[in-house]
């Protein structure tokens, strides 16, 4: 407790390797629930684009890491979040939270979801669509906010408050993933860099 | 529209920071430019719900849910303890999940080949909702410490690790906890990543005679604290001018 009378935040501490035996049991070799929890970020009735996002995380030295969760957390494509205070009704089933591990051999890690719609900043203003993603792994001590906006969106991502209140145009880019189709299905590929040329812009929020 | 009230800022003198190099494989994963801060918008203030339908009957029960053959080996502890906020409020109704190495300190994963043994009895994951009052309980074994290259003698003291949500994606936290009285807690290039000792001591779980059952099982407590939130009182201004 502080001066103040308020209590004190309870320290992050990495996930370690070991992160999937609790969050992706799974993944650990084992299986443990009925139901493991995050991949069903839009479920069926989820209005809007079927989209599929791929990425790698890469560290310092240039190697996918291999042994991170990632977690999603986006609006519907009516721009409301599944949360009492998410703006407005979303679909049944529309949970718009996902959990996805990195494939153990190669790194990649990839999760289906819808794409979401606009959100207002806080003054009102539209953000563009964008998905918020939180990293976690062994040597990451504490938790990387980042977000992945569209590269179909260019004319929303030019006025998205958040994109323009990065200093360095030169990084902006560094959030917006790259659509391909495959299979006649849009699929966003977004590496993120930890460190160094091409460092990701993470946000402390 | 009256806009919801924001979390507060993340007291960033409690936590570890991202570059640690007694912790090495921090060197690499740590961003070398600063972190862009960011005034929370509505994506910051939402964040997941979880109900019961989530979670299964004994999910909160490390003695039983991987259990085929009978109890797993290792010292019966009860873990328990509230998810608060730095307003000391309840966080009701959030999902806190768990997981651990068994009395050997072998992890349940493919990637760990430690000579500690298996226990058949012992998957080492759990997961509970906290109650109205922000209460939490889980029945496990305490884990036993295990060796780790980071330099080639450290040992991992005895931990838990923990994830918790709270209301908001901006309070999202994941964890370790550690016991009270560990020798190897001053040793672990983990726990010395957090530079504050008052933070480190707040990772600490307490013995709690209490609530320890008679005869059965010893009760450790933890509580969490996550980031509080403005009241809503003169949050009507204009943002940005
Ligand atoms: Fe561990």
């Amino acid at each position: 407790m502080d001066r103040l009378g308020y209590l004190r935040q309870t320290p992050s501490q990495t996930a370690g390797p070991y992160v999937h035996i609790g969050l992706a049991p799974g993944a650990a070799g084992f299986r443990m629930y009925d139901r493991e929890l995050g991949w069903d970020i839009a479920g069926p009735n989820a209005a809007g684009e079927r989209i599929r996002v791929e990425g790698l995380v890469i560290d310092g030295t240039g190697s996918p890491i291999k042994d991170v969760m990632l977690e999603a957390w986006q609006a519907n494509a009516a721009g409301h979040f599944a949360h009492p205070e998410g703006g407005g009704a979303v679909e049944d089933g529309f949970r718009g939270w996902g959990r996805v591990i990195t494939d153990f051999e190669t790194g990649e890690w990839g999760f289906d979801t819808v794409k979401p719609g606009p959100v207002a900043w806080r003054d009102g203003r539209m953000q563009a669509p964008h998905i918020a993603l939180w990293i976690v792994a062994r040597g990451i001590n504490f938790g990387l906010n980042t977000r992945m906006y569209f590269e179909d969106e260019a004319k929303a991502n030019a006025a998205d408050p958040v994109l323009n209140m990065i200093e360095w145009e030169n990084r902006r880019p560094t959030l917006i993933a790259k659509r391909q189709m495959r299979d006649g299905k849009p699929v966003y590929r977004f590496d993120i860099r930890i460190q160094g040329t091409g460092e990701t812009v993470f946000f402390d929020i | 529209m009256k806009r919801p009230s924001d979390y507060y800022q993340r007291d960033v003198s409690r936590h570890p920071p991202s570059f640690a190099p007694g912790y090495k494989t921090s060197v690499a994963r740590s961003p070398g430019l600063a972190l862009i801060s960011l005034e929370q918008s509505q994506g910051d203030i939402t964040g997941p719900v979880f109900g019961h339908n989530d979670l299964g009957p004994l999910d909160n029960d490390l003695l039983r849910n991987f259990a085929t053959s009978g109890d797993p080996v290792g010292e019966r502890i009860l873990l328990h303890g509230r998810v608060l906020d730095e307003d000391a409020r309840p966080v009701p109704h959030t999902l806190v999940e768990i997981w651990q190495a068994n009395a050997s300190g072998r992890y349940r994963h493919r990637k760990d080949t430690y000579l500690g043994a298996l226990d058949p009895n012992f998957g080492g994951c759990g997961r509970t909702l906290t109650d109205e009052t922000g209460y939490y309980a889980f029945r496990t074994v305490k884990p036993g410490a295990y060796p780790w290259r980071n330099h080639i003698n450290n040992w991992r003291p005895a931990h838990i690790h923990v994830s918790v949500f709270g209301r908001a994606f901006s309070q999202r936290l994941i964890t370790q906890l550690y016991f009270e009285g560990d020798p190897l807690i001053p040793l672990c290039p983990i726990v010395q990543t957090i530079p504050d000792p008052d933070a480190i001591d707040a990772l600490v779980a307490r013995l709690d005679m209490n609530a320890t059952v008679p005869l059965d099982m010893i009760a450790w407590r933890f509580d969490i604290v996550l980031r509080g939130r403005r009241s809503t009182m003169f949050e009507n201004r204009k943002e940005g001018n």
